[in-house]
Parts: C-alpha cells; sequence; structure tokens
C-alpha cells in the first residue's frame, strides 16, 4: 500500500500563523501511523493568496489541501484514511 | 519555545489586516470593518458572543495603529479616528504595553482550589498536614477556608487523588517585578513605575489582554515619506525565518528599505568595551560587573535593585553601536531595530541613535501582507558575515562566552588581562526568585566577577516578540 504523503508548507505566511509547530509532526504519530506516512517540507503551495492567509498553516495531505492546520487535526485525518 | 495558541494567531492576523489596508490606502476606510471581518457571524466566537469579540478586536486593531486602549477617551470613537490619529502622527507613541481590561478575564485570586475530583476520602492527609488548619471536611468533601490559607501547597502534594489544584494568575505569576496587579474593577493594570517592559505578561495571558503597542505604522509611513530605513536585525534572527540573511536583507529592497546590518556586528564592538571595562574595574577593585545590553535587566535594576547598580557596565548594547555605526555612515539614515523584544522599544526611546523598533512578529506580518515568500526572494548583499561570539549573544551564556574570548585574545597584549581570572556567572530568567538572587549579588553574598543577565530565560531568542522556531532541519524537500 502507498504511503500517505503529508507535506506541510513551509512558506512564508504558514511559517508567520504557525506552521513552525507542525514540523514536530513525525514524533506525534501513532506506531501504527509511522510506517505508512511520508512527512516532507513542500514549498509555498499558494492556498494562502487572494489574501487567505487567516486559514494558514497549510498542508497537504495526499494532495488535499487542510487549512488551519494542527497536529491534531492532521492525525484526526491520517486516522479516517 | 513557543507554544502555538490563538491569541498569537489572532494578533498575526490583526496586524497583517492593518499592514494589508495601510498599502492599499485604506486604513481609515476599512479600519472599522475589520472587527466585523475578523469576526463574522455564523463562524462562532472565542468568548461569550460575536460581538464581545468584535469589541476586543477593535482594541486590537488600536495596539496595531500604536494606540493603547487607556488613551481611549470616548468609547464610541470609530476606528478610523484612530487610523487617522497614526497616519498623521510624526513620531511612534512613547508608551509600549497597553491592557485590554475588557479581554482581562480577571483571573481569580484563590491559589488552590478543591476539585469535583475529591472522593472526601477517610485518609484527608489534606486536612491533617495542612499548617494552618485551613482545610476542612464539609458535605464529604475537602473545603478550603481561605481565611486561613496561606498557599503553601501542602495539600495539593498530599492529595492521592490530585485533586487539589493551584489556580494561577498567569500574568502575576509571569511578572517578576510585581508590575501586574488587581484594580478596582477587577481588571488586571499595568504600574509603569514597576514595569521593565520584560514582555512576559504579554506572552503569559491566556486571553491576550495585555497587548504591545505597535510602531509599525510609523515605520511604514517613513518608508512610503521616502525616508532612508535602515534594518538592523538583531543576533536573534537566526532561526526566526526561513532563510538566512541574504533572504531577509532581500525583502527589506524590496520593502523599500535602504540597507540591512547585521546587529551582531555591534556586538563586536560590544565585546571589545565590555571586556576591556571588565578589566578596568577589576583592576580598580571593584569585586563584580553585570552586563548591560538586556534593556529589561537594567530596567530592573533602575527601578528594583539600585544596589546592583554601580556594579552594571557601561558598554552599550550591540543594537546602540550598530545604530551609531549606521548614523556616523549616513546621517540622514533612520534606524530600525528588528528583533524579538518589547524592552527595546523603551532603550530606543531612549537613546538618540535608534528611532525605531520592529518586532519579527511585525516582520512576519509585513511579508504575509505583501505576499512575499522568503524563498522567491533575490537574496541581497550582506555584509562580512558577524564572528560566532557575536552572534551568540542572541543565545544565554553568549555574552559572558564572548567576554572570555576577547580576554583572551587580549591577554597577549594586556597583562592586565592576563592576570585576570574570570569568574562568570549567568542569570538566565528575570524571575521574582531571580530578583532576589540579583540583591544577593548586590551584597556580594555570591560568588563571581562577571555577571551576565538575560530577562529571558534562553537568552534573547526567548524573546516576548518572536516568531517560534524553524526546525534547524526542517522536513526533507519535496522538491
Amino acid at each position: 500500500m502507498d504511503k500517505i504523503r503529508v507535506e506541510i508548507c513551509v512558506g512564508t505566511t504558514c511559517h508567520v500563523l504557525g506552521g513552525g509547530s507542525l514540523h514536530d509532526l513525525e514524533d506525534h504519530l501513532p506506531s501504527r501511523l509511522r510506517d505508512q506516512v511520508e512527512v516532507v517540507g513542500a514549498p509555498c503551495l499558494k492556498a494562502c493568496e487572494n489574501g487567505n492567509y487567516g486559514d494558514a498553516p497549510f498542508v497537504k495531505i495526499n494532495g488535499e489541501i487542510m487549512a488551519a492546520a494542527t497536529i491534531d487535526k492532521i492525525i484526526a485525518r491520517l486516522n479516517r484514511l | 519555545m513557543r507554544i502555538p495558541n490563538e491569541t498569537d494567531r489572532l494578533r498575526r492576523v490583526v496586524m497583517i489586516k492593518v499592514i494589508d489596508a495601510f498599502f492599499k490606502g485604506e486604513l481609515e476606510s476599512r479600519a472599522d470593518h475589520m472587527p466585523f471581518e475578523l469576526r463574522p457571524r455564523g463562524k462562532g466566537c472565542s468568548r461569550c458572543c460575536v460581538f464581545k469579540d468584535r469589541a476586543v478586536v477593535k482594541y486590537r486593531v488600536m495596539a496595531a495603529l500604536g494606540i493603547g486602549a487607556e488613551d481611549e477617551t470616548d468609547e464610541a470613537t470609530p476606528l478610523r479616528h484612530y487610523a487617522a490619529a497614526a497616519l498623521g502622527r510624526q513620531t511612534p507613541e512613547p508608551k509600549f504595553l497597553s491592557v485590554l481590561d475588557i479581554a482581562c478575564d480577571s483571573c481569580v485570586k484563590t491559589r488552590y482550589l478543591v476539585t469535583e475530583a475529591c472522593r472526601g476520602c477517610l485518609a484527608r492527609p489534606c486536612s491533617l498536614n495542612c499548617p494552618r488548619s485551613a482545610v476542612h471536611i464539609e458535605h464529604g468533601r475537602a473545603t478550603i477556608d481561605y481565611a486561613a490559607c496561606v498557599s503553601c501547597g501542602k495539600c495539593q502534594q498530599v492529595c492521592p487523588f490530585s485533586a487539589i489544584i493551584r489556580t494561577p494568575i498567569p500574568c502575576e505569576e509571569a511578572c517578576p517585578v510585581g508590575a501586574i496587579s488587581r484594580g478596582v474593577d477587577g481588571k488586571q493594570i499595568v504600574d509603569f513605575d514597576k514595569c521593565v517592559h520584560c514582555g512576559k505578561c504579554m506572552r503569559a495571558c491566556p486571553f491576550g489582554a495585555v497587548v504591545e503597542r505597535s510602531q509599525i505604522i510609523d515605520i511604514l509611513k517613513a518608508v512610503r515619506d521616502g525616508k532612508k530605513l535602515v534594518a538592523m536585525l538583531a543576533p536573534a534572527v537566526a532561526g526566526q525565518f526561513p532563510g538566512g540573511m541574504e533572504r531577509l536583507t532581500g525583502a527589506f529592497a524590496q520593502l523599500g528599505f535602504a540597507g540591512t546590518v547585521d546587529v551582531a556586528a555591534g556586538a563586536v564592538t560590544t565585546t571589545e568595551h565590555e571586556a576591556r571595562e571588565l578589566v578596568e574595574r577589576l583592576g580598580e577593585g571593584e569585586r563584580l560587573m553585570t552586563s548591560s545590553c538586556c534593556p529589561a535587566y537594567v530596567e530592573t535594576v533602575a527601578k528594583h535593585i539600585p544596589e546592583l547598580l554601580p556594579f552594571v557596565s557601561d558598554t552599550l548594547s550591540p543594537m546602540r553601536y550598530a545604530a551609531q555605526a549606521v548614523k556616523a555612515a549616513d546621517p540622514d539614515a533612520l534606524t530600525v531595530f528588528v528583533g524579538p523584544c518589547l524592552a527595546k522599544r523603551k532603550e530606543a526611546a531612549d537613546s538618540p541613535d535608534v528611532d525605531f523598533v520592529m518586532t519579527f512578529e511585525e516582520l512576519g506580518a509585513l511579508l504575509v501582507a505583501k505576499g512575499m515568500d522568503l524563498d522567491g526572494i533575490t537574496p541581497g548583499a550582506t555584509g562580512p558575515e558577524a564572528p560566532a561570539y557575536a552572534k551568540g549573544f542572541a543565545n544565554a551564556g553568549g555574552v559572558a562566552a564572548a567576554v572570555k574570548l576577547e580576554l583572551e585574545r587580549l591577554a597577549a597584549s594586556d597583562p592586565a588581562a592576563a592576570a585576570l581570572k574570570l569568574d562568570a556567572r549567568q542569570v538566565a530568567g528575570l524571575t521574582a526568585k531571580s530578583v532576589k538572587l540579583l540583591k544577593l549579588y548586590a551584597k556580594g553574598k555570591l560568588p563571581g566577577n562577571f555577571l551576565e543577565v538575560m530577562a529571558c530565560e534562553e537568552g534573547c531568542v526567548g524573546g516576548p516578540c518572536g516568531i517560534g522556531e524553524v526546525k534547524l532541519s526542517p522536513p526533507k524537500r519535496a522538491d
């Protein structure tokens, strides 16, 4: 089974609005998910365009953008996949 | 280490909005709409209702404009009037901190509280071990008589169910000098005769009720009006933003600044003077010298530990030397210190060489408002890289390490420096306890001949107005 791909935006907007804390994601993954998830940093996902910075930080999970991402929300989403 | 929280987010989003409106020339026309845009109906609320949220946001917008809630004389004054005042003023407001009384939740003073987890056990160690007999069992549960309680915490320690908790007042706990306390109406107020501008209350308040008064509008006006602004980046900038000095230099150039300098260059000068001053003072028979580059510490000494004042070095901070160098090269230049620090605003207000202070948070908001992604910025040309010990000023222990290195260097040519036996100590983080420690240093009751004092525990990198850490090795890049 292909690994779930989590891309954490490392663009400036996401960083200013709290994206820095998401880089610890791998440390927080429950053991059963660790082998099934691939976490990478991605350059600006452009989700913040058109003044949409209020929903930052963004992550992409298997191509789908999640707004106002937090580690808990990401893990909840991964559990559902 | 900043724990992610909504207060930071909201503050940054407000700042981004205000900056964005400024650039579009819409600050006055859009100001009154901001509370509604940030708290629309149907999207939930942070407090009791969306209308209360909007009321608080109004004061946050004022703070971003540099205006304090305390300055309000007529509550009906619309935000556009404050926007106009900000746009019209000639110099930044000389006040740096404001308490939003309507945001303050008047956290309860009670220090120890028996929770519902109490099972009214047979052992009742809480009651037996209370040194003031303040804990009684009533209706099957422990209760604390607050008239007798002295907040020693024994009951909490001995409860087998951890049913007794300690309820803090975060801002009062964070303040090292007792400057923030309950006012007559139950809201917290800051006593500016005691306040040292360390910013810990600001960081600590879970309701975001303590805010800093920004100079961002003053800075952006100066850029807009074609003034020559030079950004001076604090050494603490390392690790705050993705990309290094080159990207930030490029970003400031794009923002219309005339130049960017590394304050670490000023730290080289501070090191030279500090070491030489130490040799001189100890040579004249003094037993102790302390650092002077942390403005919150210096203000703490001035207001609360005057007996330590004679020991504080006369050496200027890296910010001051860096600013002097900029002004010497170009007397028309206006200096903008960019750092994680609130107290620097006070130091800048008291110095002729520093015109403005911008925090890293404001810089971040500025980049977001302009849609600038540091990754895509053309890097700017930076001067020669400052030595590692100068950059180390940003970390607790960095000043002492720099002085040690400089003394070793001086030892080659100066016999007094060679003879000096450096016994460097540190106080990293100002707390009520460490202030007591400093008093002991003043009395000569503690060893050491050089004392480095930082208000912030990690040093400047832990300052109240930073963005939070960039992991030194971010996750593997997708490209």
